[in-house]
């Protein structure tokens, strides 16, 4: 156990220490979303999404697009993303503090 | 390769500036990997945003933003403020934050670039060398495309298409005006910051007049056949007012050649029209830096690659916002914002040695026909036979036929976006 750490550890300084982590970039899309979902607390009217569960954000975009949730734009939105491309949306978002 | 000349440190609202001029002045090894250095020139929305995008992605990254206002004046919901609806002040918004987020606030104007030598040089004489430069450098407006528009006439006849003192001398001019009145709105032709502009301006000055002189008219004399959110807009000028709001198109002679500010005329092939407000939105084309950087075509505008941002034709140089020709997407304060969060991904990947992956871009424009009825066109982008294009199925404007309370929540949505887009940015 104490091993593991260590290496979790060290992985951890590892990746730190590098200019840009390839498995932080955003999936492509997903950096559009903040311009309307907000990453503080506001007083918005638009969900944050950053932090949620993945699967529940998957779910909600597969609803959005195939019409069985009701919206406003996110119908129109969701209609541009393959199920893959939600899901690492959805992953990336999940990661967001 | 260092920095030039030194900069003197009033010129800096950094917080940390003493700290960020020693960085600057001191010769830098070309450790692009470590320390690049990205100088992001224009503070709007795609400006302002592709800077925080970057010092957020790669902290080490030295990140310069050159923009000589010291506040930054918004656009989107500018025309609230000249319809009576909204203060000008809520629309201002400072540098402070961006400056404390470790980023270098230079407020001066950048006159010239040289792409070879990699350097910006700014109005004060001294210089600023970069291994990556991002220009966001918005619209100019051009005062050579319509006979008798100058600046002096603009004074006179308001384009109000950058948000400030503009603005509120269109509402001065409305205020003025005696219930009866004509007031006259001209539209460019395609491609032009905001598209839905002109028309969301319309709704919301109709809103006005309906409410303070219901006896005036508006008339909006286009350069085009056709608009963004047409029908939408056009059902809501029925709706909402009747008999007070007309488009004339091209084909029916909507588009003005000339104006003459001293009798507030406008000329178009078909007739003139004299207004008591003339609000003249102009041809447009890139921010004059783009030009002098190398980076526009003939058009005026500047060619990217839709992956990178970076100009087909100057090095190094990425252009986001509405200086670019981004192929679908359009000139709005959203797809400034996407843009930039996309190149600066882009440009943390090419300085570490990596190749970007193929993005996607999306785009989401409110406009209010009222106060509590929004509308909203979206899209979705990603590059195809060099541009940026629809993502086939995606997108599209809200529907014709629905509830009042559907229009209300897009209008909730509209002011939640743009606290939400601001905070992004400058907060």
């Amino acid at each position: 156990m104490k091993a593991l750490r260590a290496v979790i550890g060290l992985a951890t300084v590892m990746a730190s220490s590098l200019p840009v982590l390839a498995a932080s970039d955003p999936p492509p899309g997903a950096a559009s979303c903040s311009g309307c979902h907000s990453r503080g607390v506001t007083g918005s009217s638009v969900s944050r999404l950053n932090g949620r569960d993945a699967g529940e954000i998957a779910t909600a975009m597969a609803g959005f697009r195939n019409g069985s949730l009701p919206a406003t734009v996110m119908n129109r939105i969701a209609k541009g993303f393959s199920d893959d491309e939600l899901r690492a949306i959805a992953a990336w978002l999940a990661a967001q503090k | 390769m260092g920095v030039s000349r030194r900069i003197s440190r009033r010129k800096f609202c950094s917080a940390s500036a003493a700290a960020a001029v020693t960085a600057l002045a001191s010769p830098l090894p070309a450790l692009a990997q470590s320390a690049a250095r990205i100088i992001v020139i224009g503070g709007g929305f795609g400006g302002a945003s592709c800077a925080r995008a970057l010092k957020q992605i790669d902290p080490k990254l030295q990140v310069t933003l050159v923009e000589p206002n010291r506040t930054f004046t918004a656009c989107p919901f500018s025309n609230n403020v000249i319809a009576g609806l909204r203060s000008i002040e809520e629309q201002k918004f400072g540098y402070d934050k961006i400056a404390a987020s470790g980023i270098t606030v230079v407020a001066l104007e950048a006159t010239t670039i040289n792409a070879a030598a990699r350097t910006v040089g700014l109005a004060d004489g001294t210089s600023l060398a970069y291994d990556r430069l991002v220009l966001s450098p918005g619209i100019e407006l051009r005062f050579d495309a319509l006979s008798g528009y100058d600046e002096a006439a603009a004074a006179k006849m308001p384009h109000a298409w950058k948000a400030g003192e503009q603005t509120l001398l269109l509402r001065k001019q409305l205020e003025a005006m005696d219930d009866g009145g004509l007031v006259v709105i001209t539209a460019p032709a395609n491609p032009f910051r905001c598209p839905p502009g002109p028309y969301e301006r319309a709704c919301l000055i109709a809103h006005y007049l309906k409410t303070k002189k219901p006896r005036s008219k508006l008339i909006i004399l286009d350069a085009k056949d056709a608009f963004s959110k047409q029908r939408l807009f056009q059902n809501a000028w029925k709706e909402l007012y009747p008999g007070m709001v007309e488009w004339v198109s091209l084909s029916q002679g909507g588009k003005v050649n000339a104006v003459d500010p001293a009798t507030n005329t406008l000329i178009t092939d078909f007739g003139n029209h004299t207004a008591q407000v003339a609000n003249v939105i102009p041809p447009q084309r890139a921010g004059r830096i783009a030009a002098i950087a190398g980076a526009t075509d003939n058009t005026g505008w500047c060619a990217i690659d839709p992956v990178t941002f970076e100009s087909r034709s100057a090095p190094n140089i990425h252009v986001i916002g509405d200086a670019c020709l981004a192929g679908a997407m359009p000139k709005s304060a959203f797809s400034a914002n996407a843009q930039a969060k996309t190149c600066a991904n882009a440009i943390a990947t090419l300085v570490a040695g990596r190749s970007p992956a193929a993005p996607k871009l999306i785009n989401t424009c409110y406009s209010l026909a009222a106060p509590d009825y929004g509308i909203s066109i979206a899209g979705v982008y990603h590059p195809k036979n060099g541009l940026l294009a629809d993502v086939e199925g995606a997108g599209g404007v809200s529907p014709l036929e629905a509830s009042r309370d559907f229009r209300a929540r897009e209008a909730d949505y509209a002011q939640s976006w743009f606290a939400t887009i601001t905070a992004e940015v400058f907060g």
